[in-house]
């Protein structure tokens, strides 16, 4: 099969996953025990309110139309009227996102990095007590709850040390400005790429010292599976022919280790983000509300003490969307390095 | 076979690896960590209401956020709540919520899984596309949508929970029962006149149960994460039920006033029995399954 089939026939498997996960998502929010809108008022209301807030929802039409409407607006990025103040979820959605894609991108830095680099050291140095600790600490990272470390970071860190900032994301009032054309500012959103971009050192060290807790607690977290997954690819490939043939070259043995043997684990890492991706989203749910860090999951934890179920829906739909689109790249990223694959 | 003689020729076949445990390195070690870990934690809940020095629910007991002393070996909260009494009792709810969870994930996924692999065609396709698709969400804000919606509760949260994490069962299953029905004692077996429940039941799930029980404790550990998880963005239960979670999500309105008695104590306890768990599954999935460890 061409790269080409392969990208078409992945993006037409991608759909009915996209309408699958639409339909589950419309029916818990309608369909399990309680209608959202009497759950939004704890059933405290006069029958009249209820009535016209549903209007204004959409809530009061048929369920089937309910269903039209909610698809046809996702096609044009309506995600819904939030129950709160009926503003469009979406402007919402779109304003929170970059600070969770922020936290994302340094979490997955440092659960790659410290994930691949303590493998092959455990794949290196096999079965010996550096090993052993390595494989121990993988295993541990596992059961921590991530807010409970991102709670003893803070402890440590932010308030005996005062090394970082216990939370938050920019000294208040402060906030990097982005690319300058003509004039006027683009901001990404992204505030350590913003920073840079408008060439304030100031503002680049404040957003750093901002994000080192949270990303350090979320690539804590997930680091384990790297570990485990880069030791058990190493130890195979150190068993292999070419391996042996560079040693007796009179290669070092760092050298192998690190520059031939960890080449070969690559793909299945890259493939590994890709499937961890969404367990990073999960964690930075739980990371953002730790360190009151302004992205996608604490809005979605405050619209939950606001039963503000519209939204709710709306998150985890975007979430849904966002990690389907992420694992079609990295399945169509692989079948291009890897041809292979689309045999 | 009658189905006990089935299940006893399964223990059977489990008790000789179960004995030489210590024999099995690494594996054997985690087993017996895992187990020991988790045993003593369901001792002390089970135990801990005659344990437990003062009510754990009870408020003012002692000062509010005393640090640790005699009198208060772990402290006391904003509530002035004794945390040691609070540490002992509150691991009760994550047993409830997982092994609830547990089970319905087990009454739910092996069957299905069971069924539609051994069917294959449409009937697998479908639910195989149906499996992934949940199994590809982001698990928590799935199970925070379910909750958010079932309101607050012990079952409620198991049951958003499981849905979770059925997918996983079913692929496991499935990834077996896919090779498993290729044999040729399931061939023979149809040929004398065997039908699909028999062949599923008495001479395919035997098989299965190994890995189920690796999937099951393993999923202990994500349940009780995934428990304390829900509690900390506010879908848990009230402040009348001692429980770890609700002391890390509180906990950390205290962090400020330097009380690190308050979250370390119940978060140490959320960190030992999900380990307990990843250990003991671990260690089971290994020892059913070796790979190329050695």
């Amino acid at each position: 099969m061409s790269l080409k089939s392969y990208v078409i026939a992945r993006i037409l498997l991608t759909i009915p996953m996209i309408m699958l996960l639409l339909t589950f998502v419309f029916l818990i929010i309608r369909v399990l025990p309680g209608d959202p809108a009497s759950l939004h008022f704890e059933k405290n209301v006069d029958p009249a309110t209820l009535l016209a807030f549903k209007k204004q929802l959409g809530l009061d039409k048929p369920l089937l139309m309910q269903y039209f409407d909610y698809l046809i607006g996702l096609t044009h990025g309506d995600f819904g009227k939030s129950m709160q103040d009926y503003s469009p979820v979406s402007q919402q959605i779109f304003s929170a996102f970059p600070a969770t894609l922020e936290l994302a991108i340094g979490a997955t830095l440092i659960m790659v990095l410290l994930g691949v680099f303590s493998g092959a050291v455990a794949a290196r140095h096999y079965d010996t007590m550096r090993d052993h600790s390595i494989r121990v600490f993988g295993i541990v990272s596992y059961a921590i709850p991530v807010f409970f470390l991102g709670e003893v970071l803070i402890m440590v860190f932010g308030i005996y040390l005062r090394w970082f900032p216990a939370g938050g994301r920019m000294y208040p009032g402060v906030s990097p400005l982005g690319l300058e054309i003509g004039g006027k500012h683009y901001p990404t959103g992204l505030f350590v790429l913003d920073s840079i971009l408008e060439g304030s050192f100031y503002k680049l060290s404040l957003s750093i010292r901002y994000l080192i807790l949270p990303v350090l607690a979320l690539g804590l977290v997930l680091c384990g599976i790297f570990i485990r997954l880069t030791r058990s690819n190493m130890l195979e490939t150190l068993q292999l022919d070419f391996v042996t043939a560079a040693k007796a070259r009179g290669l070092r043995e760092r050298t192998v280790v690190y520059g031939y043997a960890l080449r070969n684990a690559f793909l299945p890492i890259l493939t590994m983000m890709g499937l961890q991706f969404a367990a990073l989203l999960a964690g930075a749910v739980l990371t953002e509300t730790t360190f009151s860090w302004p992205g996608l999951g604490r809005y979605l934890v405050d619209r939950i003490s606001f039963r503000d179920y519209t939204a709710i829906q709306g998150v985890v739909v975007f979430f849904g969307l966002i990690v389907a689109a992420v694992s079609l790249v990295v399945d169509i990223l692989y079948a291009y390095l890897d041809p292979r694959i689309r045999l | 076979m009658s189905e006990e003689e089935s299940y006893g020729r399964i223990f059977v076949q489990l008790l000789p690896r179960v004995s030489g445990l210590r024999k099995r390195g690494l594996a054997g070690w985690a087993i017996l960590a895992g187990s020991t870990i988790v045993s003593l934690l369901a001792i002390m809940t089970i135990t801990a209401p005659w344990l437990s020095p003062h009510n754990p629910i009870a408020i003012n007991v002692g000062p509010l956020l005393s640090p640790p002393s005699n009198q208060f070996p772990l402290g006391t909260n904003h509530l002035g709540q004794d945390m040691l009494s609070r540490v002992i009792s509150g691991g009760a709810i994550m047993f409830q919520v997982s092994i609830i969870s547990v089970i319905v994930c087990l009454l739910v996924g092996v069957p299905i899984g069971l069924f539609a692999s051994f069917k294959g065609g449409f009937t697998d396709k479908t639910t195989s596309l149906v499996m992934d698709s949940i199994y590809a969400f982001p698990g928590l804000v799935l199970a925070i949508a379910i909750a958010a919606m079932l309101g607050p509760g012990v079952v409620n949260m198991a049951l958003s929970i499981a849905v979770v994490y059925v997918p996983s069962y079913f692929r496991i299953i499935r990834s077996q029962v896919l090779t498993i029905k290729e044999l040729s004692y399931v061939d023979a077996s149809r040929m004398l006149g065997a039908n699909t429940k028999t062949i599923l039941v008495d001479y395919i799930f035997p098989n299965v149960v190994p890995s189920i029980v690796a999937v099951a404790t393993i999923n202990f550990a994500d349940a009780i994460l995934t428990a304390a998880g829900l509690t900390f963005v506010g879908l848990g239960l009230s402040v009348s039920t001692p429980d770890w979670g609700w002391d890390l999500t509180y906990g950390r309105q205290l962090l400020a006033s330097g009380a690190w008695w308050v979250i370390a104590f119940p978060g140490l306890m959320v960190v030992l029995l999900a380990l307990g768990f990843t250990l003991l599954g671990e260690g089971l999935s290994e020892l059913f399954n070796p790979r190329l460890e050695k």
